[in-house]
């Protein structure tokens, strides 16, 4: 990943899971952003990267949709995404998805533009955490796109490890799908129960007290499933986990 | 109808497997065992990456250059004495080996190794005609003595521990006692497949890698059961999709390395058979007469079609069933069609056509584990995601069998509205402030929330949207 020059300001893609569920990752992403001295700007006509039309096979849907997130970042400045799935769809498939459209030269570019949360913050923006918080023990999961389409895997680990009070127990089935895979969930939904009580007994084996992840879509899912069996352990995004960390709280 | 039934089979059959404990812990300690080796093979990343470019280039090669290679290897086999015969369907290559056997006056056949033959069900074929074939390879043995097909591509009862074989060989062949000794069950199952290898009029294998230049036929194996059986009977058969050509010799090595490699975790199988042509004229073994039976069975359509071409590179070695969490959970029978895991999810719809077999495509959350490993860089998920394309919206006119056959106006509709919702601003506004009002009132039996929440809780919509939370402080004015 080459090193980009330190920029000014910068767009933050707020993904339509933690806009409607989990508010709060966004905000404090937004916030470790511009903590680092970065303006950011939250374009208020953003809605969807488009992926859940993408991956069920409605390419022209996931055009409509994924034009305006173009229309809806005009500078050029970086856009930052807290979701390595969403940022996956942007960074790789946008430019496939418009090849041979007059979109597909503007696609590339926006693509060019895209960093996933934790890429940016260490890739680019090299950040120092100071921890402030109280002895935890958690654990890491990558989602699979943050791992295979984003390409995003150590950049996350290296943030919590500069959390001093902070021990990262490694999950040996953590690279293991937790079986979200948006409809996925639903139109194989036994399959994916299976996958996600999986998931959960190996979480839960680590003997962490929280799961970490930078992806809204599997923790919506591992940590549904954490609740309703009743598990001892707690689901936090990276983005509001760090934050914390850094408050003291 | 055909499409209900095939999607209700995929769906009952997982609930099978799902509930059947000791099905789960194979597969899982199986799976578990097969990715531990695998990564210890490829431990070195530069040359993991040198040695997959190599090996997709040689098949992508192969497959550009696929009629003409075709017509080489045919030229070359002639030459070396190989008769050659084209079968457009599994019924015309079933009647090809049974014409070749009955000419033959052939009543046993010894059988390598060969998912081909389980694509055209022959072994089904040859019994309705008075002709018993005896599966060699140990674990099809297994599998052929059960009465199933095989569960995986490589190692097809990896589905029976050890009690379970040890009960099916005590049930089925006369005389054995009740052993779990391993070396006892081997030993077993040697002693009777040694009479059917002396007694064979005819052995069939199939193909790993048929090579145009020299018109070889490459096989590998490791119990050497694929060697006898193409070299101890009078007559050989191989049987073989025509997407297993190369071009050369030259790009045979890379594909022995990434072939056993990936698939069981070994640096080389133990056998690697070449063979160029029938017993020559004072040689001591190997049959008098060779024939190669090339299949197309919906592969020059998959052929015709530059993207999805890339399926035909596979080269069987079963990486991609071996990490696939779905298929680990389910196994191979779940699947019904021959070949399961992600490349059955790929090949099937393409060969059965999408209206029978067009929820297989869906049976993946796109992990892109498969794509992570496969050793000639098939693209299965993107490839995953054009099949569900072409089920509800045929991109390229009918390219693709069944095409379009899955669309229904329902899930048309939902589709609408939510890019009606996504694509415009002003709606999304709207509709996610009352989704924010009334999504959590939803019971938990809704549709859709109700296979959801078997195992989950509800999610909760936020008190306020991230939108609404960043014009509040101020992130929205640039």
């Amino acid at each position: 990943m080459p090193k980009q020059p330190r920029p000014e300001s910068v767009y933050f893609f707020g993904t339509c899971l933690i806009d409607l569920f989990y508010p709060e990752a966004g905000l404090a992403g937004m916030e470790l952003l511009q903590r680092e001295g970065l303006k950011v700007v939250f374009p208020p006509n953003q809605t969807c990267c488009g992926q859940p039309a993408r991956n069920n096979g409605y390419q022209d849907e996931a055009r409509k949709v994924a034009r305006l997130q173009m229309d809806s970042f005009p500078g050029d400045w970086p856009i930052v995404v807290p979701s390595g799935s969403c940022a996956g769809m942007m960074k790789t498939h946008y430019p496939e998805m418009f090849e041979g459209t007059p979109d597909h030269d503007r696609a590339v570019a926006f693509s060019a533009r895209v960093y996933e949360l934790t890429e940016f913050l260490v890739d680019v923006l090299g950040v120092k955490l100071v921890d402030k918080g109280q002895k935890v023990t958690i654990t890491w999961h990558p989602s699979c796109h943050s791992q295979r389409e984003a390409g995003v895997v150590e950049q996350p680990k290296a943030l919590l490890r500069q959390l001093t009070n902070v021990t990262l127990v490694e999950n040996p089935r953590e690279k293991e799908c937790c079986g979200f895979g948006g409809a996925f969930a639903v139109r194989q939904a036994e399959i994916s129960a299976a996958m996600v009580t999986d998931k959960v007994a190996s979480i839960e084996e680590t003997g962490a007290t929280q799961v970490v992840s930078g992806d809204c879509g599997c923790l919506m899912n591992i940590t549904g499933a954490a609740e309703k069996a009743a598990k001892g352990f707690k689901g936090r995004h990276i983005a509001e986990f760090i934050l914390e960390r850094c408050h003291g709280r | 109808m055909a499409a209900e039934a095939s999607k209700m089979e995929f769906g009952a059959k997982a609930h099978v497997a799902l509930n059947d404990p000791k099905l789960r812990a194979n597969f899982r300690r199986a799976m578990d065992g097969l990715m531990t080796k695998r990564a210890a093979q490829f431990a070195d990343e530069a040359e993991w990456n040198a040695l997959r470019a190599r090996g997709a280039a040689a098949r992508a090669n192969a497959l550009a250059k696929l009629p003409e290679l075709l017509e080489q290897l045919e030229a070359n086999c002639l030459r070396n004495g190989i008769h050659v015969h084209w079968a457009e369907t599994t019924a015309e290559a079933n009647a090809i080996v049974l014409g070749i056997l009955e000419a033959a006056g052939a009543r046993t056949v010894i059988k390598g190794k060969s998912m081909v033959t389980e694509e055209m069900h022959l072994n089904a074929h040859l019994e309705k005609h008075g002709i018993t074939p005896v599966e060699s390879d140990l674990g099809e043995y297994i599998i052929q003595l059960a009465g199933e097909a095989p569960s995986h591509i490589v190692m097809p009862c990896i589905h029976k521990n050890k009690t379970e074989i040890a009960e099916l060989f005590h049930d089925k062949i006369e005389g054995q006692p009740y052993t779990e000794n391993v070396d006892e069950l081997t030993a077993a199952a040697r002693a009777a497949l040694r009479g059917a290898f002396a007694g064979a009029d005819a052995g069939i294998s199939g193909v790993n890698f048929a090579v145009a230049e020299t018109g070889t036929l490459v096989l590998i194996e490791n119990e050497g059961n694929g060697r006898l059986s193409t070299t101890l009977p009078p007559l050989h058969i191989a049987v073989t999709g025509i997407e297993k050509v190369l071009e050369k010799l030259d790009d045979v090595p890379p594909l022995l390395s990434l072939l056993p490699r990936s698939a069981t975790g070994q640096p080389i199988t133990t056998y690697v058979n070449m063979i160029s042509s029938p017993r020559k004229e004072g040689e001591k073994d190997g049959p008098k007469a060779v024939h190669l039976v090339l299949l197309d069975n919906g592969r020059s359509r998959v052929h015709g079609d530059t993207e999805l071409r890339d399926t035909l590179r596979c080269i069987r070695c079963a990486a991609c069933m071996n990490h696939c969490p779905v298929y680990t959970r389910v196994g191979g029978h779940t699947y019904t069609f021959t070949y399961p895991g992600p490349i059955g999810k790929l090949l099937t719809p393409q060969i059965e056509g999408l209206d029978c077999a067009g929820d297989q495509p869906h049976a993946s959350t796109l992990c892109r584990a498969c794509a992570d490993v496969c050793p000639v860089q098939i693209p299965i998920p993107d490839l995953l995601v054009r099949l569900r394309t072409e089920s509800v919206r045929p991109t390229q006119g009918q390219a693709v069998k069944g095409a379009g056959s899955s669309a229904t106006t329902s899930e048309t509709l939902g589709w609408k509205g939510w890019t009606l919702l996504y694509a415009s601003p002003l709606v999304y506004r709207i509709g996610t402030k009352m989704l924010g009002w009334f999504g959590n009132l939803m019971p938990s039996s809704a549709p859709m929330l109700k296979q959801w929440t078997s195992v989950r809780t509800k999610p909760k919509f936020a008190p306020k949207s991230l939108h609404e939370l960043a014009r509040e402080k101020g992130y929205c004015d640039e």
